[in-house]
């Protein structure tokens, strides 16, 4: 546990009046307030560093406290008197809002100091509502192609939830009511979650739309014919036209990826054909296409 | 039934330590919406997260309505950057692992 320096966090020094402070920590939280910046975790540390800062120098007691042992914090007269404190402390009437309020958000040398988060010494029971929690959750794409359950552990708990087909990579879900628990019976907060879809070794996802790059022998390419294809939801059996060009695209309407939370709807299986030419041709083979290839001059 | 949804102004207000005439500048600047039921107004539930937030940017950070408006503007409209960011990404990593 390191000594931390409230003035340095404020950018203000030792002299600073009440006034300053307010002004610093004024300036500083419309930077970083958590408000201004969604989704941002070092701006969220920050505002938690000098929302911190301003609850020690903005009351003339903790300042006090903290300019006379903040550097020895170790000694033990501060426990004792931070436990003193705590016990006659009341409410400071400072603002405070959820996303800062949980336990756990001020560093371990407020609470050595100062005997608990700030949250602790306020007698005011004001409903705060929990913290948002953010967790990220890896699939494949197989996986994501259907409506399935997962249980997830999330601070301890599991909670059971539905992922329903069709979900997009950096897609966000909230589940309501299972971040924070809420604050002197306040509601609890959300969980947000990111899914991450790994690429599919051979199929390639384009919003609903799947895409693959399936080969095809000269002969068939040329003479036309049936061929096989794995989509994620089983084989297909294709009729290859006669003369069917290197690169030309076919279309499976309807054999993509499920539209999300649209049941029943789905993309495109989109298929490029990549035709193979022989090779280790016999002298059987080699004479053929020899004669064919004059036919071809010859007509 | 619907009204299991909505809470008093008058409550809102209570519990935040606010003048009613604070929502109702929101409400003038289309930032929120009222709901009148009877004469008393309410906000619905689904606001309240917005509302909360509309209240810390005035009170806690000395932002007035007007900054809070161009504030609200501005934050959609990075959201729907992120949004935009996110799509090209699928995209992007589409033709990548194309190659």
């Amino acid at each position: 546990m390191t000594f931390i320096d409230y003035y340095k966090i404020l950018g203000i020094d030792k002299t600073a009046t009440p006034k300053d402070i307010r002004t610093a920590y004024r300036k500083l939280a419309r930077k970083y307030h958590p408000d201004l910046n969604p989704n941002d975790k070092d701006a969220k540390k920050n505002f938690q560093q000098i929302n911190e800062a301003n609850e020690v120098l903005s009351d003339p007691e903790k300042r006090k406290k903290y300019d006379q042992y903040g550097k020895d914090w170790q000694h033990a007269e501060v426990f004792d008197k931070a436990k003193q404190y705590r016990e006659q402390s009341s409410d400071s009437g400072g603002t405070w809002y959820s996303e800062t309020q949980p336990e756990g958000d001020f560093s371990r040398f407020f609470e050595s100091m100062f005997g608990g988060s700030a949250g602790a010494s306020r007698s005011r029971q004001v409903k705060y509502r929990g913290e948002d929690y953010n967790a990220e959750l890896h699939l494949d794409l197989l996986a994501a192609y259907k409506t399935h359950k997962q249980t997830l552990t999330v601070n301890g708990k599991k909670i059971r939830i539905t992922i329903p087909a069709g979900i997009e990579n950096g897609q966000t879900i909230k589940i309501s009511g299972h971040g924070g628990q809420g604050i002197n019976g306040g509601p609890n907060g959300d969980l947000y979650i990111t899914f991450s879809i790994a690429n599919h070794p051979r199929i390639k996802r384009q919003e609903n739309n799947l895409f693959i790059t399936a080969d095809l022998d000269l002969f068939t390419a040329v003479l036309g014919g049936e061929i096989t294809i794995e989509t994620l939801n089983g084989k297909v059996k294709l009729k290859v036209m006669p003369e069917t060009q290197n690169g030309s695209k076919i279309k499976l309407k309807g054999k993509g990826f499920p539209v999300y939370k649209n049941e029943g709807h789905f993309g495109d299986f989109i298929i490029t054909w990549t035709i193979k030419i022989p090779t280790n041709l016999t002298d059987k083979q080699r004479a053929l296409f020899t004669e064919l290839s004059e036919l071809k001059y010859n007509t | 039934m619907e009204t299991e949804y909505l809470i008093t102004l008058h409550e809102f207000c209570a519990h935040h330590n606010i003048e009613i005439s604070f929502i109702n500048s929101l409400q003038q600047t289309g930032l929120i919406e009222i709901t009148t039921v009877e004469e008393t107004g309410f906000i619905d539930s689904d606001q309240l997260q917005q509302l909360e937030r509309f209240v810390r940017l005035f009170f806690e950070l000395d932002i007035n309505i007007e900054g809070i408006e161009t504030i609200t503007h501005l934050l959609r409209k990075i959201n729907s950057l992120q949004d935009e960011i996110k799509v090209l990404n699928n995209r992007l990593r589409f033709y990548e692992t194309n190659e």
